[in-house]
């Protein structure tokens, strides 16, 4: 199943390369990751997703956590959590019913529309994986020109928080 | 406050880090740390003749006296040789520390001469490393890395040291931290009362227990805590590879080693026991053989200072983080405060079924071996006229090979610390080196590096520092004219084809070589010469000696595990099954 693994680590030189070396070192895959600095800019907030069965994901923790750079780790999958990516899609739009398709498209999953020209729309969509995954199909067939998406940020639902 | 440059401030803290001797190769990138070297009397450095040997070096300290090792090199080739040394480190959980000479920061990515990314190169196989970017940073780092390499699991730590931060023109203010604090790094000590009560429970309650081992109780020090908890209970007990003398080899508890060429009473056991109380060991591939078919009415409790190797590859029923002597002091203290006794007419039980299979197919009965007569000296022969004339009191290094697996179970260790192997990684060229480390950190102690004439081939180069040094070690080199394991392996399972393990006629004369670096050779064809040239060979207590012993060219080590079997499905001899 998926997992989506947050990692609070020191914003160390090396300490990125660390975490993505174990992965491929001990044979696990990433799907996604993000990382950036936090409040504190001596963190880096790190959170990946990957696939593994209950075995694999507690393995994938330990291993992380024993990595000299990583303060906590947490597998979200476990509890309640948000989750969100960002997502940009140019899509090819230069007549008007395909223009308007794009549109009620676009409101239907509550993007926004950040950048026209006379050729394409420049779609902007935020919300879990699956979300952006459906607007994809719901889009393919108007013709995708480019897609980007961060991968999935994450964060627990409720009073619990990842912090020093 | 003195102000210092970053070369001397880096031997400084050195020496404050308890470091006496450093083994070590120069080069461009560190000359300006060698330099500072050569301006003081504090620290001592011990030039090897490669990076390999360094590392090595420093891992036999380590190993032999429970500090944490240090070699010193330059940067890209000098780096690069380093890294097989750390990778067996790494592999033992040995602490050590590696620090090695880079370009200037300025060239750093520029394809320098001698620019190898040593943090990167070295990434896998480390517990952590740095890259120093200011002479400001030195101390502290260097605090760091001897508080990681040696806390937790220990492991080899990588400190890359570009060579302006070192530069002697620009000097700042030293200070050697007092207490070294990481908010990300907070290693476990003491286990799970409630866990480690629960283990006590079902230990009490064992009928078939098997206490089995491994280098954890070495690395930390617990041999004394597990030999009275063993006693207490009246339990038998196995060590891997790693954890031999961490129980005593002679105490009648003991079953021997365990795993692919372990004794058929321990596998045996292992395999039939109710309760498995592992500590310090983590179920390794060479002890488990198939892990679906693995000690199947067992319960396991499993203690271990690393959460990542609980439960990883068998899941424990019990699982218990912790440091060795802190899980294995409070079960003492909880069994003593329990007033439960050991169920005796179970274990009596068990004891008898033990010895039985001890008479049976023991290790030790007569039968596992054809004895040595004449020209065909038994390599098993070699390892118990060793421990015969050094009184199971000598530090003996191996190589890897079947000499390593002969010494592992015929010489008997007493004590932790005197058997020093290359187990995880299985590193040909680590014995003499090893040994070099080891006779450095006890001068007085006879140093036998038990090899092969494949293994001791790729360290050969060591004779010289042996002698540059003083380092008096003795060379017991089992030669079967051949990559022996290979070789074994291809008689097994590839219809005696030798390919490539065979080099007879190219071999060259080991005596001859002895002598050439200033030590003394000896070779040895029969078996009545044996035992005499063996007790000249220690008589000399000062002179590094060279014994070349043909030994039986087609003899394979036994007990050895079947394949996808159980731990129990052993080959006894070439034509013994149990
Ligand atoms: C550096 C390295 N290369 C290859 C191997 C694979 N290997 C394991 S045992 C062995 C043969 C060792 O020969 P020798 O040192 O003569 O010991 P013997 O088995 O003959 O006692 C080889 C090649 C290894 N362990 N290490
Ligand atoms: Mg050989």
């Amino acid at each position: 199943m998926k997992r989506i693994i947050s990692i609070l680590l020191e914003n160390e030189s090396g300490a990125l390369s660390r975490v993505v070396g174990l992965f491929s070192q001990r044979g696990y895959n990433i799907d996604t990751l993000t990382v950036a600095p936090t409040d504190d800019d001596t963190l880096s907030r790190l959170t990946l997703t990957t696939q593994g069965d209950d075995h694999m994901a507690e393995q994938i923790v330990k291993q992380l956590h024993k990595l000299i750079d990583t303060i906590k780790v947490v597998d979200l999958t476990v509890g309640p959590h948000i989750e969100r990516e960002l997502m940009l899609v140019k899509l090819k739009a230069s007549d008007n019913d395909i223009r308007a398709e794009v549109k009620s498209c676009v409101e239907i999953f509550r993007g926004t529309i950040v950048d026209v020209t006379p050729n394409t729309y420049t779609v902007q969509l935020a919300g879990d994986s699956e979300k952006l995954d459906a607007f994809i199909e719901a889009v393919r067939e108007i013709g995708i020109m480019e897609v980007v998406r961060s991968g999935v940020s994450g964060i627990a639902r409720g009073d619990k928080f990842l912090r020093v | 406050m003195e102000l210092l440059s970053g070369g001397d401030i880096l031997i400084r803290a050195l020496k404050d880090a308890g470091v006496k001797d450093v083994w070590g190769y120069p080069g461009g990138a560190a000359l300006h740390i060698y330099d500072a070297l050569y301006r003081q009397d504090d620290v001592f450095h011990i030039l090897v003749r490669h990076e390999q040997a360094a590392v090595h070096a420093a891992d036999g300290f380590s190993r032999a006296t429970g500090e944490v090792g240090t070699a010193l090199v330059t940067s890209g080739p000098g780096a690069t040789n380093a890294i097989t040394g750390i990778a067996t480190a790494y592999m033992d959980s040995i602490p050590m520390v590696v620090i090695s000479g880079q370009v200037p920061l300025s060239k750093i990515g520029q394809d320098a001469f001698q620019e190898t990314d040593m943090v990167g190169v070295s990434r896998p196989i480390v517990k952590h490393s740095f890259l120093v970017t200011r002479a400001e940073d030195i101390a502290e780092t260097i605090a760091k890395a001897y508080y990681i390499a040696s806390t937790g699991r220990p492991g080899p730590v990588v400190v890359d040291i570009p060579k302006d931060v070192t530069d002697p023109s620009y000097k700042v203010a030293y200070e050697w931290p007092t207490e070294t604090k990481m908010r990300s790094y907070q290693p476990t000590d003491k286990g799970h009362r409630g866990q480690i009560k629960r283990a006590v429970k079902t230990l009490l309650g064992a009928k078939r227990p098997v206490i089995y081992t491994g280098g954890g109780i070495v690395i930390d020090n617990a041999a004394e805590h597990l030999i009275a908890l063993a006693k207490k209970l009246n339990f038998p007990v196995t060590n891997t590879l790693m954890g031999l003398g961490g129980y005593p080899g002679t105490d009648q508890q003991y079953l021997g080693m365990l795993g692919m060429h372990g004794t058929y009473e321990a596998n045996t056991a292992m395999h039939h026991a109710d309760v498995i109380f592992a500590v310090g060991a983590r179920f390794d591939d060479r002890v488990t053989n198939d892990l679906e078919k693995f000690c199947p009415h067992a319960t396991i409790i499993h203690v271990d200072v690393d959460p990542t190797t609980v439960s990883k590859n068998i899941e424990a029923h019990i699982p218990i983080v912790g440091t060795c002597t802190s899980v294995l002091t409070e079960m003492l203290s909880i069994a003593e405060q329990l007033d439960i006794e050991p169920d005796a007419e179970a274990l009596a039980e068990w004891w008898q079924q033990i010895d039985q299979w001890r008479a049976d197919k023991g290790i030790y009965t007569e039968s596992r071996y054809e004895p040595s007569s004449g020209t065909c000296i038994k390599p098993q022969d070699v390892i118990k006229m060793l421990y015969k004339i050094t009184g199971g009191e000598a530090i003996v290094t191996s190589d890897v090979g079947q000499h390593q697996m002969f010494a592992a179970q015929y010489y008997l260790f007493d004590k932790p610390r005197m058997w020093i192997n290359s187990g995880g990684l299985g590193t040909m060229g680590f014995g003499l080196p090893a040994a070099m480390g080891c006779k450095r950190a006890f001068p007085d102690t006879d140093v036998a590096c038990v090899t092969g004439e494949g293994s001791i081939q790729m360290c050969i180069q060591e004779l010289s520092t042996c002698t540059q040094h003083n380092l008096p070690v003795k060379i017991i080199n089992l030669n079967n004219a051949a990559l022996g394991m290979v070789r074994q392996w291809q008689d097994m399972n590839y219809s005696s084809r030798y390919s490539e393990s065979v080099y007879e006629d190219s071999l060259p004369d080991f005596v001859k070589l002895a002598e050439a670096y200033g030590h003394v050779g000896m070779k040895i064809t029969h078996l009545d010469e044996l035992e005499e040239k063996m007790r000249e060979c220690f008589a000399m207590k000062d002179r590094t000696v060279f014994m070349d012993i043909c030994v039986d060219r087609s003899e394979h080590v036994y007990p050895m595990q079947v394949p996808g079997g159980s731990m129990r499905d052993l080959w006894l001899n070439k034509t013994e099954r149990a």
